[in-house]
């Protein structure tokens, strides 16, 4: 009659543990390292030199560590602006795209004033790249509150939009007369590139703006009643309606200040360690700094630390190559595995597996109890 | 306590305790229910009635003590088990696939449907021998909520059972309803089947049961037979504690209603429901006044919700002057906007729109007494403030609670129901509209509810109460109307009210649309 069940079930724990909710992402991490550990071993690299390189040997020079910084600054911006959304249950997946546009932005701006620039040419510059990625975050929000439109696959198409746009730029119209026909702009005059915080290295104020805004964002959430919004329309939309907010303009909110921060980290990357517009401005940072909001657990103090660790991914994969001659895939290897470790632990503090005994019958007939 | 000596008990209930995380549910349970019996099982919310009823249907097992059914003991391993030895259930909230027709309902249901001609022709069978009209081919969307019941019991009664449980079955009915389903319990009974009767409605459980078993803290507290107890005395052995009888204000006199200002004016309210089998509102219009207490009575679905939400102001109408709140037209204006003008609202559900259950009661304080409480200061949230606000909730409605920090939904129904209730009432509402105010609340806790709500008329408030419990609007509405199929009927005096006349007019026999209204009620004939 009804097919054999299954030797297991899946069933929600009765309580969830919190302190186990927050030591996922750390239990994530530390599967991670073993995983990568056999891998290594499989595809017959030495494995602690391979992890070693991987993980410590970037953090022993004050390069390393400024490069560390460089990377972590647009994960972190981009991931705070993101989680925002994600805690009303908007998913802008699209910041990849928003960064694009906003690199666009800002470095249309500075070519603008190319040669005749001035203090106010930075500050114009970053305008225009918040206004940039405000604006094509836009789209999706529109579709999403005009039509019902799920922002997820419109913000998703039109990354890939963008970087064909970047690229037809910069193969065309801001192609660097002087370039011998590569294709990238001039380069920008120094006063539209960001100043660096320490000399020989490439550690710019735009990264201490990301943690300045990342200490904004956690403000934001926590003690505004805007933040207070957007967590009561995530967690209960109905009791969002019933307390007067309005929907539509939470999801307004939430997707331009995702795009409006992921446009401003593309104008910090062109005028920060770019220097210039080129085909590829960014290594997926709006795509890793979904993982990265993630495992931060949404809360923007937490970003900071996941922004910093995966930015880590990115060095370690760099002198993992080098040095051990690793495949540059190992990056993606790795942010991959560290997903599907902190997606795997978060299900499993949520819910646990439970064995069928064996004179349980199938579930389907018994009726749906309260 | 063991059944009447000679014959085994239907079901003997020894020793029970279950035991979960910081509570004993139930301890050391003994009853017994003898064939042919109908035994109510009572107690407020909390009491271990719910988790018992679990027990004896397999869908939880006891830590300690034993069920004997018939003379022997047995294990019932799930509810699959229950109903092969004779046990059905029809639950609270029914589990019916709306889009499926009647039968393909039953036949999910059961663990051997067979045959699904013979299986209507049975279907038919019992429904007529049990007066429970159903056509097996309609589709249960086209169905009230009362012949949905009848489903639930029929899907039972085609099982054969021995035990019949019935949990809170008579919320969703008529009173003309509830006299059928009576009819056809008795009619069980007297052929032998038992049947275990939970309600909290004591002048129904005085009317149609043999015995009673009160529970109170998880405990069987007194035995009784309800027909030489008043509902009163049977209340007061569930709470364990004299019962507080709402007193009546003065202040506004009954015959002196119509004097009072309008607060709140509803003229011509039409609205197109948004949910897929919704009820629409069709031209909805009365007049709360001040110092009043207004009743909206009704059988669940007819429009209840909707008409909550368009006062509330989280559906909006197609007119500003549509809702006038203290003489300002507010017919667009949404929920922040209604509440400043001094419309409160408590909707029915609890979790998730009254209140987030993942939030504090702090949060769940600023949720909706933000507006009026002064608990925003340009934009950052007055955590002070709102943690006073939430503690004086506390505090006023005795919301038994470790602190105002725990997540809304560690409260117990009636607890979070009592905060819901408080929340509102104490913002100093002009108008103050609630739906279901003492569902899932204990008997002490309803008074103290039904208190405020008459406190707050006498101060001058205009309070709508929008329930399915006829016996509450009876005590304590000043005026009620009747709303079938998303029409309002006239607002009548309720003094003067016969509950039979409500009952026709819930039954949907409307002097107005009265096409729609005929078909209804031919429906529920």
């Amino acid at each position: 009659m009804s097919p054999s069940p299954a030797a297991f079930r899946i069933e929600a724990r009765p309580e969830i543990p919190r302190n186990l909710l927050y030591a996922t992402p750390l239990l994530a991490v530390v599967l991670t390292v073993i995983a990568g550990f056999f891998i290594f071993l499989a595809m017959g690299y030495d494995p602690f030199l391979s992890l070693y390189h991987f993980f410590v040997s970037p953090l022993l020079t004050v390069y390393g560590l400024s490069e560390l910084m460089v990377k972590a600054a647009p994960l972190i911006m981009i991931g705070v602006g993101l989680a925002v959304g994600f805690r009303a249950n908007v998913w802008n997946i699209g910041a990849e795209g928003q960064l694009t546009v906003g690199a666009v932005a800002g470095g249309v701006v500075a070519l603008a004033f190319w040669g005749e620039e001035g203090a106010l040419t930075l500050p114009l510059m970053c305008l225009a790249g918040v206004a940039g990625g405000m604006a094509y975050a836009a789209v999706p929000a529109f579709l999403k509150t005009r039509f019902g439109v799920n922002e997820i696959l419109t913000s998703l198409m039109l990354t890939y939009v963008a970087t064909l746009f970047l690229s037809a730029l910069v193969y065309g119209p801001l192609k660097d007369p002087l370039g011998f026909g590569f294709p990238q702009s001039r380069m920008f005059g120094d006063a539209a590139l960001l100043p660096l915080l320490v000399e020989g290295t490439r550690l710019h104020l735009g990264t201490a703006l990301a943690l300045a805004i990342a200490v904004a964002g956690w403000v934001l959430m926590t003690f505004t009643i805007v933040g207070f919004q957007v967590r009561v329309l995530g967690q209960a939309p109905l009791a969002a309606r019933f307390a007067g907010f309005n929907a539509s303009r939470i999801v307004w909110f939430c997707l331009l200040l995702s795009g409006g921060l992921a446009g401003l980290a593309g104008t910090f990357e062109v005028a920060g360690p770019i220097g210039q517009l080129i085909p590829e401005i960014s290594p997926g940072y709006g795509f890793t700094a979904i993982i990265v909001a993630f495992l931060g657990r949404l809360h923007p103090l937490g970003i900071i630390l996941s922004g910093l660790l995966m930015a880590l991914s990115y060095i370690g994969g760099e002198v993992a190559q080098v040095e051990v001659g690793l495949p540059q895939a190992v990056t993606g290897v790795f942010q991959g595995l560290l997903l599907f470790f902190l997606l795997a632990s978060d299900f499993l503090v949520r819910y646990r597996i439970r064995r069928r005994t064996p004179v349980a019958p199938a579930a389907g007939a018994a009726p749906a109890a309260e | 306590m063991t059944a009447q000596s000679g014959m085994p008990a239907r079901l003997e209930v020894r020793g029970v305790s279950k035991r979960f995380p910081g509570v004993l549910a139930n301890d050391r349970v003994d009853f017994a229910v003898a064939p042919g019996e109908i035994h109510a099982l009572l107690g407020e919310n909390g009491a271990g009635k719910s988790t018992l009823v679990k027990i004896i249907y397999g869908v939880l097992h006891p830590d300690e003590g034993s069920l004997h059914w018939n003379g022997a003991a047995v294990q019932v391993a799930d509810p699959h088990a229950a109903r092969a030895l004779g046990i059905g259930m029809v639950f609270q909230h029914f589990s019916l696939f709306e889009a499926m027709t009647v039968l393909e309902n039953v036949a999910l249901g059961m663990d051997r449907p067979g045959n699904m001609t013979a299986l209507a022709q049975r279907v038919r069978e019992v429904s007529q021998a049990y007066g429970l009209p159903l056509d097996p081919d309609r589709d249960v969307y086209t169905l009230s909520v009362g012949e949905r019941q009848r489903i639930e019991i029929v899907r039972c009664l085609l099982q054969s059972p021995k035990l019949l449980i019935m949990d809170e079955p008579t919320s969703v009915l008529t009173p003309q309803e509830v006299g059928r389903l009576f009819e056809t319990l008795r009619q069980l009974a007297s052929e032998g089947v038992s049947i275990l009767y939970i309600s909290h409605k004591l002048e129904e459980i005085k009317q149609l049961c043999d015995r009673a078993t009160i529970l109170r803290g998880g405990r069987v507290v007194a035995a009784c037979d309800p027909k030489a107890e008043t509902a009163k005395s049977m209340a007061q052995m569930m709470i364990g504690a004299e019962l507080k009888t709402v007193t009546r204000r003065a202040a506004v006199p009954r015959d002196d209603r119509g004097t009072g200002e309008a607060r709140l004016v509803v003229e011509g309210l039409s609205l197109a429901s948004e949910a897929v089998h919704g009820t629409d509102l069709k031209n909805v219009s009365f007049a709360v006044r001040a110092g009043e207490i207004f009743g909206v009575a009704g059988v669940a679905g007819n429009g209840q919700n909707e008409l909550l939400m368009a006062l509330s102001g989280e559906s909006l109408a197609d007119h500003e002057t549509v809702v006038r709140i203290d003489g300002t037209a507010a017919g667009r204006s949404d929920a922040g906007a209604r509440r400043r003008l001094g419309l409160c609202a408590v909707p029915e559900e609890r979790n998730g729109h009254a209140a987030v259950p993942g939030m504090s009661l702090v949060e769940n304080a600023i949720l909706s007494g933000h507006h009026r409480m002064e608990l925003v200061s340009s934009l950052f949230i007055r955590a002070g403030a709102a943690a006073r606000f939430a503690a004086a909730i506390v505090q006023a409605f005795d919301v038994r609670t470790p602190g105002t920090g725990v997540a809304a939904g560690s409260l117990s129904g009636g607890n979070l129901q009592k905060f819901v209730v408080g929340r509102e009432i104490l913002q100093n509402p002009k108008v103050l509209v609630v739906s279901q105010p003492t569902w899932g609340v204990d008997a002490g806790a309803a008074a103290a509810i039904h208190q405020a709500l008459s406190d707050l008329a006498a101060e001058g408030v205009a309070v709508l109460v929008v329930s399915q419990d006829l016996d509450e609007l009876l005590a304590i509405t000043d005026r009620l109307a009747v709303i079938n199929v998303g029409v309002l009927s006239s607002a009548m005096v309720t003094r003067e009210a016969s509950v039979e006349e409500i009952g026709l007019l819930m039954g949907g026999v409307h002097g107005l649309d009265s096409a729609v209204a005929g078909k209804e009620a031919a429906h529920v004939a």
